[in-house]
């Protein structure tokens, strides 16, 4: 009985860290891939009168940011549900 | 109503609300002290913290650095948000579950260690403490500047203010006034923006507005930056970068990391009633700090604009000295503003050359402060300017004094010299030390440091090094053990002191940089300031080797790291 829970909070664990990897490749990819390695190849491009790679630097990246920590929030509450860890079902 | 009566009275109205506020949010236990009672709603914290976290720095210096650095100042944006997605994905809610007061207790506990403990209180202090300094600072030049009184009177009577309701209050009281001096900031910050974006552009929303044409023109605002900028032989604005890739990505990183690891951030997650609230209470703190840090970099490009305008309003024609607008000439008598006639012709020729530049200095801070004078805004607004910048500084150092404090009584008193002590005398022992903590941060405001200048990057150094290492693998690995632990943090502190010193200077003293200041001798380009991303991998590195060659940690640290994991997990371990 122990070890079915066990693997089950370890697949919790997992979900989340999963979920984790996935909101830090989108961080990194909007910051440091489009705000600084790629930013020169994408200012060849125009967001209104922004050169593209500038605009996620000072602009894009930290609108996405407040985004990821919402969407984060929002998914791990469905994840805790589901494994009814959620602090209600106390 | 004159310039200086009207600042005297919108300055004067939030401290009253600060002051309402500390008599009405008294701390009646330990608990109301340190975590304000636990039951902030999220939201409300959020907004708390998004006070907390805006320093001086955030609403004086920031948009003048984007403005004289164009693409190169992004990573103080990128940096200084990002670092919440880390705070708000790898320790907030955990933190929060371990439901305890401060972060070297959570250390202490983890790696079952009053050493582990005792380490985190060091760095914890000097981190908080090298940052307090440079909030004394901006509320002292706040009110030189704004009320011409002395710096020294300006000085006092801040510390007076937050002596008030930190001691009184604890973190019940800085939480409710941080929420204050969050709308005084955010509205102080923004409406000259609005004003200054509508001029130029016609759009409302800066953010909008940087990215449109000029009123009455067909030209974008970027585009006709980059081409002003580039005419004096300045680096395009929009592409000017910050030394190499990897440097911009390494400062980036390091202030992201050292974000996540400031302790006074923190410990404002350990004020929210369930793990759920500290997940949502950090996407609204980024929220309400992403409304100031995306109008940053609009205001630094239209003040650059509107100052260039004001002295080459057009291609080779310059301003003469005597016809000086008001602001330049109250701005010169700050020092924050200077003008040499070099070629003795009468006119202001500002250029990139310095042999041929005549406005030999113009301070980053002007551009925030200077702002709505240039643009020719109402008096009311530079007053609220004012009470902005006071209310940002205020509500961090608060917060910072409010860690000081709990480490000294919490960790150090209650954890480690005198557990004995009841909870009464524990509360009068914080209220004691935040006290004390009040006195030094205002005696170092009033004697700043010779290395003050550089303490603020080595906070955020010695915060990514130390503290965010070990929290994190407190956090995600059951197998780091205490030895492992605390020689990862004197490993990663100790290698990014010795970078930034060989560089800076033995504690900034100038002339014992035994590598100097130069570009030549940097690891692989990289400025120190943005070094504590290489010492948290030094940090993680020793940690894991460490604790692969020492004993695992026991069983009840497993056990309470699996309980922190899930959060309707209850910790039955006899440890805790």
């Amino acid at each position: 009985m122990r070890d079915s829970n066990d693997d089950r909070m370890a697949k919790y664990w997992s979900k989340n860290v999963s979920l984790m990897l996935r909101v830090f490749l989108i961080w990194f990819v909007v910051s440091f891939g489009c705000g600084i390695v790629f930013v020169d190849w994408l200012n060849q491009f125009r967001f209104g009168g922004y050169p593209m790679g500038f605009w996620f630097a000072q602009q894009g990246s930290v609108f996405v940011f407040v985004g990821l920590v919402f969407y984060y929030a929002h998914k791990m509450s469905s994840i805790d549900r589901e494994f009814g860890v959620d602090e209600e079902a106390d | 109503m004159d310039l200086q009566s009207l600042t005297y009275l919108v300055v004067g109205a939030t401290f009253a609300l600060y002051i309402g506020i500390a008599i009405v949010a008294r701390a009646g236990s330990t608990r109301d002290f340190y975590i304000a009672g636990g039951g902030v709603n999220p939201v409300a914290n959020g907004m708390a913290t998004a006070a907390d976290w805006m320093s001086a720095a955030s609403f004086i210096s920031m948009a003048g650095m984007i403005a004289f650095m164009g693409y190169g100042g992004s990573v103080f944006l990128m940096g200084w948000t990002g670092g919440f997605v880390i705070l708000a994905l790898l320790l907030a809610p955990y933190l929060r579950k371990y439901g305890k007061f401060t972060v070297p207790e959570f250390i202490g506990d983890r790696y079952y260690s009053k050493s582990a403990r005792g380490v985190a209180v060091l760095c914890l202090i000097i981190c908080s403490i090298t940052y307090v300094i440079g909030q004394m600072k901006g509320i002292g030049v706040a009110f030189s500047r704004f009320l011409e009184v002395d710096y020294e009177t300006g000085l006092l009577a801040g510390m007076c203010i937050v002596f008030f309701y930190a001691v009184l209050g604890g973190m019940k009281g800085i939480t409710y006034t941080q929420i204050a001096q969050y709308c005084v900031l955010i509205f102080a910050y923004t409406i000259p923006a609005i004003f200054i974006s509508l001029q130029l552009t016609g759009f409302a929303l800066p953010q909008i507005g940087l990215g449109s044409m000029l009123s009455g023109t067909d030209v974008y605002l970027l585009d006709r930056l980059d081409q002003v900028v580039s005419d004096l032989g300045f680096r395009e604005y929009t592409t000017d970068s910050r030394g190499s890739t990897l440097n911009m990505v390494a400062f980036t990183l390091s202030l992201m990391i050292g974000t996540a690891g400031l302790p006074h951030v923190i410990v404002r997650f350990f004020t929210v009633p369930k793990v759920r609230d500290a997940r949502t209470s950090a996407g609204w703190a980024l929220l309400f700090i992403a409304i100031l840090y995306t109008t940053a970099p609009a205001v630094a490009a239209m003040a650059r604009l509107n100052l260039m305008s004001t002295v080459e309003p057009e291609s080779g024609q310059y301003l003469s000295y005597e016809e000086r607008p008001q602001w330049f000439r109250n701005w010169e008598v700050t020092g924050l503003l200077s003008f040499e006639d070099k070629n003795q012709d009468g006119l202001i020729q500002y250029s990139a050359h310095s042999v041929s530049n005549e406005l030999v200095k113009v301070d980053n801070d002007i551009i925030v402060l200077a702002n709505p004078e240039i643009a020719k805004l109402p008096n009311w607004v530079i007053a609220l300017v004012a009470a902005g910048g006071l209310a940002a500084a205020l509500s961090t150092a608060a917060g910072l004094l409010l860690a000081i404090a709990s480490a000294i009584s919490h960790d150090l008193l209650k954890g480690i010299f005198r557990p004995e002590i009841s909870e009464r005398q524990e509360l009068l022992a914080s209220r004691v030390s935040m006290a004390l903590a009040v006195l030094v941060a205002g005696y170092l405001g009033f004697n700043p440091p010779g290395f003050a200048a550089g303490t603020v990057a080595l906070a955020f150094g010695l915060a990514a090094s130390s503290i965010f290492p070990a929290l994190m693998m407190g956090i995600f690995s059951m197998r780091i053990s205490k030895e492992g632990a605390v020689a990862g943090m004197l490993a990663g502190i100790g290698i990014t002191l010795f970078y930034v010193f060989q560089h800076k200077g033995i504690m900034f003293i100038p002339g014992t940089a035994f590598l100097g200041d130069l570009t030549a001798n940097w690891f692989f380009g990289i400025e120190p300031n943005a070094f504590g991303v290489v010492g948290a991998v030094i940090n993680f590195s020793v940690a894991f080797t460490v604790s692969a060659i020492t004993r695992p940690p026991p069983e009840a640290v497993k056990k309470m790291v699996a309980s922190i994991r899930v959060p309707n997990l209850k910790n039955d371990s006899s440890l805790v």
